[in-house]
């Protein structure tokens, strides 16, 4: 080998080193640079481990009546945040209803970002036929109001917590599908999967080893946002009394809230300011990692 | 010797437009075969559709690939899918976006072998170190770890050659493999392919358009035009007597040192040009070259002349070669 290779090969290797360890430090520190990701995240947090704890913080069924009705917040110590129209504590719900609104939330997106994903995955990497077909049941479930649908679907089963789940990711699905399909189909006809299919990987090896690789920053972003609306959307559903009759919920404490809504503003504010900090927080973060992991932003 | 490769009569289209007009070769256990010609003469078609790897559009029309007693035109999916990667493999022209960018290279050469061979994951890694030294990068335990962007072009190309050559084929098909490298990097490339060809009993079937490339690393080179094989001979009396006069204006147009009398690396006298354009090949009813030809003659208007061999083993597809070298035949005879 020539002189002039050598020199090229160490200037090369002095560059290359720990490339992957310096990329997550680079990621650390472009995070913390990010206050708006760091706040949401903090917030998030404190939300998710009030959640954990709600057991221990708050013992017992947060549906048991402990007081009288209507405490303001203040007027018992017993009751910091003080007591709705059935003398349930309030703080207590708020801390089992994080629980269960995060809970719905986070499972009802994780089943909308599996059907999306798979979906958009094949229209996009098929093409051809498959993906007009799926394109079209894509905008199908799109020209129906994303909400009615879910009333539609827990009306027609049983309010119960899996069921709710399910029905919000049924209608959250095409967002994700339209984003995966769009990466997909770019991506596919990169070199690199070309590549992959001369050497002989079948579809799903390509599919999820090479490219869903690829296309999975904007898939984590998109998921912190529907985590946020599917937490709305659970709200909605609480609120109009078609939540799960068993469980406190963010939602259904604003809609138990609602009557007294002159006299007692709190027992609507106190859950509905959950909720805006909550999503808030799931949006900044999610704006923060789109930051974070957007190529165009790297300066690698 | 039983050909590894044979390629009959293979004809390739896209809908309404043929670009491949029934091509036949044959490439032999451990030889190097340069597929030569500009770029649109269906060189890459030619080689993609062996592979059974053309873009969705485009259908093989007619034809047998035999590979090893395979063909691989009447081949299921399944079965194409192990010989690809295993038995044969691809180097292609652009190594900086060839790798996938998202996982390390040792990952992607172990994920090579853990597709074609029962190993295991660790194993797996270990071969894919050991491969890494093979192709000629430093410290292989720790590149294996990193990701594509820490490496430069070349050392990116030699990965793509440790991933072609994992599975020990028994032919590597090479795509223009260092159009996109800079000079001293390109020998570099090729010198190791050759080398690697030599030590794993490999064949090689090398597209380029470059023949210094085929002058030094080829053992026979066959000549497209405008989808058609017009030439095919092994690489001595290529260059010392081309006789078709496509192959002729190649030569020609390029800068070659037998040309200039005292071994000067430059030149000041001004390059011969092949006048007109492939477009031209259209709608040409006999041979595709025939407009552009100095030598027409009425008769090669009249239908694409066959391949016809010649006395010192190359293949000529030309009215008038073959005709200026028949007596020679019959006076050797």
């Amino acid at each position: 080998m020539s002189t002039l290779s050598q020199e090229h090969l160490t200037q090369h290797s002095s560059v290359g080193p720990r490339g992957s360890v310096r990329r997550r430090h680079r990621l650390l520190r472009a995070s913390l640079r990010n206050p708006s990701f760091l706040i949401g995240l903090a917030i998030l947090l404190t939300v998710i481990g009030i959640a954990l704890t709600a057991d221990q913080l708050f013992p017992g069924d947060p549906q048991d009546m402990v007081g009288a009705p209507t405490l303001w917040p203040g007027q018992d110590a017993e009751f910091p945040l003080g007591t709705d129209s059935l003398g349930r504590n309030v703080a207590s719900g708020l801390a089992h209803g994080a629980r269960v609104s995060l809970l719905v939330g986070a499972s009802a997106a994780a089943i909308g970002l599996a059907i999306g994903t798979l979906i958009g995955a094949m229209a996009g990497y098929f093409g051809g036929w498959l993906d007009t077909l799926l394109v079209r049941l894509t905008e199908l479930f799109q020209t129906v109001p994303t909400f009615l649908l879910v009333i539609v679907i827990v009306a027609i089963g049983r309010p119960t917590a899996p069921v709710i789940v399910l029905a919000i990711g049924v209608a959250a699905w095409p967002t994700v599908a339209r984003l995966v399909r769009a990466q997909f189909s770019s991506l596919r006809e990169a070199e690199f999967i070309a590549a992959a299919r001369s050497l002989g990987y079948g579809a799903p090896r390509i599919i999820f080893h090479e490219i869903l690789p690829n296309a999975l920053a904007p898939i984590i972003v998109i998921g912190s946002v529907m985590v946020a609306n599917a937490i709305l959307t659970e709200a909605g559903l609480s609120f109009l009394n078609m939540g799960d009759p068993n469980l406190i919920s963010w939602g259904s404490m604003i809609g138990d809230g609602r009557p007294l809504l002159r006299t007692a503003w709190f027992l609507c504010a106190l859950p509905g300011g959950a909720i805006a900090l909550t999503v808030l927080a799931l949006n900044m973060v999610g704006d923060g990692l789109n930051d974070l992991l957007n190529p165009r932003s790297r300066t690698a | 010797m039983a050909p590894l490769l044979e390629v009959r009569d293979l004809a390739v289209g896209f809908p309404g437009q043929v670009v491949v007009h029934g091509v036949s070769f044959h490439i032999d256990p451990g030889e190097t075969l340069a597929l030569v010609g500009e770029s649109g003469c269906g060189k890459s078609m030619t080689a993609f559709a062996l592979m059974r790897l053309l873009p969705p559009t485009a259908r093989i029309l007619r034809g047998q690939v035999l590979f090893d007693g395979t063909d691989l035109v009447a081949a299921s999916q399944r079965v194409m899918r192990d010989i690809l990667g295993k038995r044969i493999s691809l180097i292609q022209q652009e190594p900086m976006t060839s790798l996938n960018p998202v996982l390390t290279v040792g990952a992607q050469i172990a994920e090579v072998i853990r597709r074609h061979e029962p190993v295991s994951r660790a194993a797996a890694h270990r071969r894919a170190e050991e491969l890494l030294d093979l192709v000629g990068i430093p410290e292989p335990g720790r590149r294996a770890k990193e990701f594509p962007h820490n490496f430069s072009g070349g050392m990116r190309q030699r990965v793509m050659v440790a991933m072609a050559v994992a599975c020990q084929p028994r032919l590597i098909i090479a795509d223009e493999p260092t159009t996109a490298l800079d000079v001293t990097i390109q020998a570099q490339v090729l010198d190791l392919l050759d080398g690697l060809r030599g030590q794993l009993g490999m064949a090689v079937l090398l597209i380029t358009h470059d023949l210094g490339v085929v002058a030094q690393w080829a053992d026979r080179a066959t000549v497209m035009y405008a989808g058609r094989i017009v030439e095919q001979a092994p690489v001595r009396p290529f260059f010392r007597r081309p006789r078709h006069p496509y192959t002729r204006g190649l030569l020609d147009a390029s800068v070659n040192e037998a040309g200039e009398a005292d071994g000067a690396h430059y030149t000041t006298r001004r390059l011969n040009e092949i006048s007109g354009s492939v477009a031209s090949a259209a709608a040409e009813p006999g041979c595709p070259f025939a407009p552009r030809c100095r030598e027409m003659i009425q008769a090669c208007r009249a239908a694409p002349p066959a391949l016809e061999p010649m006395p010192d083993g190359s293949e000529v597809a030309c009215i008038i070669a073959a005709r200026t070298e028949a007596p020679r035949v019959a006076a050797v005879g």
